[in-house]
């Protein structure tokens, strides 16, 4: 029974683990590591230490900056009240620019705010990302969690650089507030006609609900044959055992066709990195190119016609 | 024993109990009916716990008694009555009665009289209560588009209140009056108006007082530069329809087809009971509600210094027809069925407590409406 596990039972606990050594040049790691049983549920229960170095020490303070920005505004914004501060803490943001300022810079207290955080916000995202590549090539590693970070600072991009440039407008950068964001998202699909038929849209979707649907499937059929030492899956690569064996047979009995060890991964970061990669052409396209998806989609047919119920109802604004 | 244990377990509960008990969610069983195409998604939904208040909080009162046209007519009968002066003293007798009922029932006639002199309009409530009454009557005879034969009385928005209990005023979010800063674009506030989201705050002053444009969309798939409205305009358009949304306690199917919200071939006839119901609300609100603002005392004001005015929620209190489309016109026809008296007072003119007569007390007699132009279904626009 120990083995049909879905929650980690087993925590290893030994010296603490301090890495390898680092080429000259590198900072040393910082903190001094320990062990977190509340860590150890979820992976491995060392915490610590960490690589901070130049890139992640310039980084975090960038990422703090544009924090506290939107943190103080926030705060200003229900005029300094505490308790309303954290009461409707959702419901706060710091807002863009209006449209009238089109793409020069807006006075500090009317978006203004908004630009400033957004250099460091892009700034501390890029030295992350960097760092990222530098702590990858460090360990001498493959360079894929940095491209898919790209993926994700992709869309990052075109929402609150791409796209505002290409409308001629900061004001349609999106505000940095938990509800407001969200409103931004729902009311930017209804201004340009339902992104529901904005095809780019679609294909994000299949990425995401692909990703979610291939990491159920994965994460099932590892911990399914961990019985088997399937969970140590780079071993089962080059030297195939019976876990592997009989992971692909399930799959090939039950639906014809079974990913290898290595392929499943490249399925999983294709479908990841395509997510955001199809959703930024998405946004890019929209209010650019194309102004009404709706009217898009009638044109190139995919709208399904629903017969007229109320044959009576006309614009009243027409002719009136 | 971990100390951590204790802390995590109890922030855990409080937490869950603010999800819990501190949300206003509509516990099932949930009625659902459809209203459109099989597929389309168009389906309302209706919370029996909320349709249960609401019923017993939507009830139209009895009519006191019948009262007989014939007989001596007001406005020949009594002093100072400029606009009910048509009808006969009993009719005028059960009105007073009956809008004593509907708006003040607690404070008796002197809300609106002096009890020693009941022609005075010394009382500011009596200056407004007039033309309330010319609003009523506009509204019944000119808003047909919206109200139908129902039509509206002073109980539908006022329901034994002084003040109807959803009215508004402007709000200007705290941020605005900052400095330095703390903008946040009159928006990313609790917006009590648009069902508790953070979408504009001032979006009733945009649309039910201001004319600002409704419409967001464009006619054509790509742009030809014919539509600068952005996203930001887009939210304030959705505040307003949020705000539609729980002043009649329907979804947004209710009305439109939510694939393609602007298409009017795809909508529900309500959308344009809806429309002439914008323009109803808006001329409320610039032609009698703002214009009584000489008359209306301090406490009768917004945080601003403007008057509470009208939205959908004023009349609708949550419920699709007003009082579940009872029409408590049928008894009062004569006296708020009809245009009578039009005139409109120089409200700047009025002193609390000193003026006498508000307006020309002869006019009623000198223009009361005939019967086609009281029952035409007026054009709304």
């Amino acid at each position: 029974m120990e083995y049909q596990n879905i929650f980690t039972q087993v925590q290893v606990r030994g010296p603490v683990e301090a890495g390898i050594p680092l080429p000259r040049g590198d900072n040393e790691r910082v903190g001094k590591p320990s062990y977190n049983w509340l860590a150890g549920w979820f992976g491995n229960a060392q915490i610590g230490p960490v690589y901070l170095g130049f890139l992640g020490t310039a980084s975090l303070i960038a990422g703090t900056i544009w924090f506290v920005i939107v943190g103080f505004n926030m705060l200003a914004s229900v005029g300094w009240d505490p308790i309303q501060f954290i009461r409707q803490l959702f419901w706060l943001a710091l807002e863009p620019p209006p449209a009238e300022y089109g793409l020069s810079i807006p006075p500090l207290n009317e978006g203004g705010w908004y630009i400033i955080s957004s250099v460091f916000l892009l700034a501390s995202v890029l030295l992350w990302w960097a760092r990222i590549y530098v702590r990858a090539r460090a360990l001498g590693l493959g360079t894929h969690v940095f491209w898919a970070f790209g993926a994700a600072i992709w869309l990052f991009l075109v929402l609150g650089l791409f796209r505002p440039l290409l409308m001629g407008s900061w004001a349609e950068a999106v505000p940095y507030g938990i509800f407001p964001h969200l409103d931004w998202t729902a009311a930017f699909s209804i201004r340009y006609g339902n992104l529901y038929y904005n095809p780019f849209h679609c294909l994000s979707i299949v990425f995401l609900y692909g990703s979610v649907l291939l990491f159920a499937m994965h994460g099932a059929t590892i911990l399914a044959v961990t019985r088997y030492g399937g969970e140590r899956e780079l071993e089962q690569i080059t030297d195939r055992g019976t876990a592997s064996e009989r992971a692909a047979l399930f799959w090939r009995w039950t639906m014809g066709f079974n990913a290898s060890m290595e392929s499943i991964h490249r399925w999983a970061w294709w479908f990841a990195v395509l997510t955001p990669i199809t959703g930024g052409i998405g946004i890019l396209l929209t209010g650019t190119v194309v102004d009404n998806w709706y009217l898009w989609g009638i044109k190139h047919g995919i709208v399904a016609p629903v017969p007229d119920l109320w044959p009576a109802v006309v614009d009243p604004a027409i002719g009136g | 024993m971990k100390l951590w244990i204790p802390f995590a377990t109890a922030a855990g509960v409080l937490v869950g109990a603010a999800i819990l008990f501190g949300a206003d969610w509509d516990l099932p069983p949930v009625d659902t009916e459809q209203i459109g195409y099989a597929g389309s998604g168009m389906y309302l939904t209706k919370d029996r716990e909320k349709q249960a208040d609401l019923q017993q909080a939507n009830v139209v009162p009895e009519p006191l008694y019948e009262a007989d046209p014939e007989g001596d007519r007001a406005g020949e009968f009594y002093e100072n009555v400029q606009v009910l002066g048509d009808l006969s003293t009993d009719q005028f007798n059960l009105f007073m009665a009956s809008i004593t009922e509907w708006v003040s029932p607690e404070q008796g006639c002197a809300y609106c009289h002096n009890e020693e002199n009941l022609a005075s309009d010394e009382v500011y409530t009596k200056v407004v209560a007039r033309r309330m009454i010319q609003m009523t009557q506009t509204v019944n005879v000119d808003w047909q588009a919206h109200v139908a034969e129902t039509g509206v009385t002073c109980y539908t928005c006022h329901q034994g209140q002084p003040v109807p209990t959803n009215v508004w005023s402007r709000n200007l979010v705290p941020g605005e009056k900052g400095t330095a800063l703390g903008w946040s674009g009159g928006q990313n506030i609790v917006n009590k108006t648009a069902g508790n989201t953070s979408l504009p705050a001032n979006a009733l002053e945009s649309y039910l007082l201001e004319d600002k444009p409704i419409r967001v969309h464009s006619l054509t798939a790509l742009p030809n530069g014919g539509n600068a409205t952005t996203t930001k305009e887009t939210e304030e358009t959705w505040a307003l329809m949020m705000h539609m949304s729980e002043s009649l306690g329907v979804n947004c199917t209710a009305c439109h087809n939510s694939r393609a919200f602007n298409d009017w071939d795809q909508s529900p006839t309500q959308r344009v009971t809806a429309w002439h119901g914008i323009r109803m609300a808006r001329d409320i609100n610039q032609s009698y509600i703002e214009g009584l603002a000489p008359v209306f005392p301090d406490n009768r004001k917004g945080p601003e210094g403007d008057v509470l005015k009208v939205s959908c929620a004023t009349c609708h209190n949550g419920v699709q027809k007003p009082l579940y489309g009872v029409s408590m016109l049928r008894e009062f026809v004569d006296s708020l069925g009809v245009k009578t008296n039009t005139e409109v007072p120089d409200y700047s003119t009025y002193t609390p407590g000193e003026t006498q007569v508000m307006g020309s007390p002869d006019s009623a007699a000198v223009a009361p409406a005939t019967g086609s132009d009281a029952t035409a279904l007026a054009s709304a626009d």
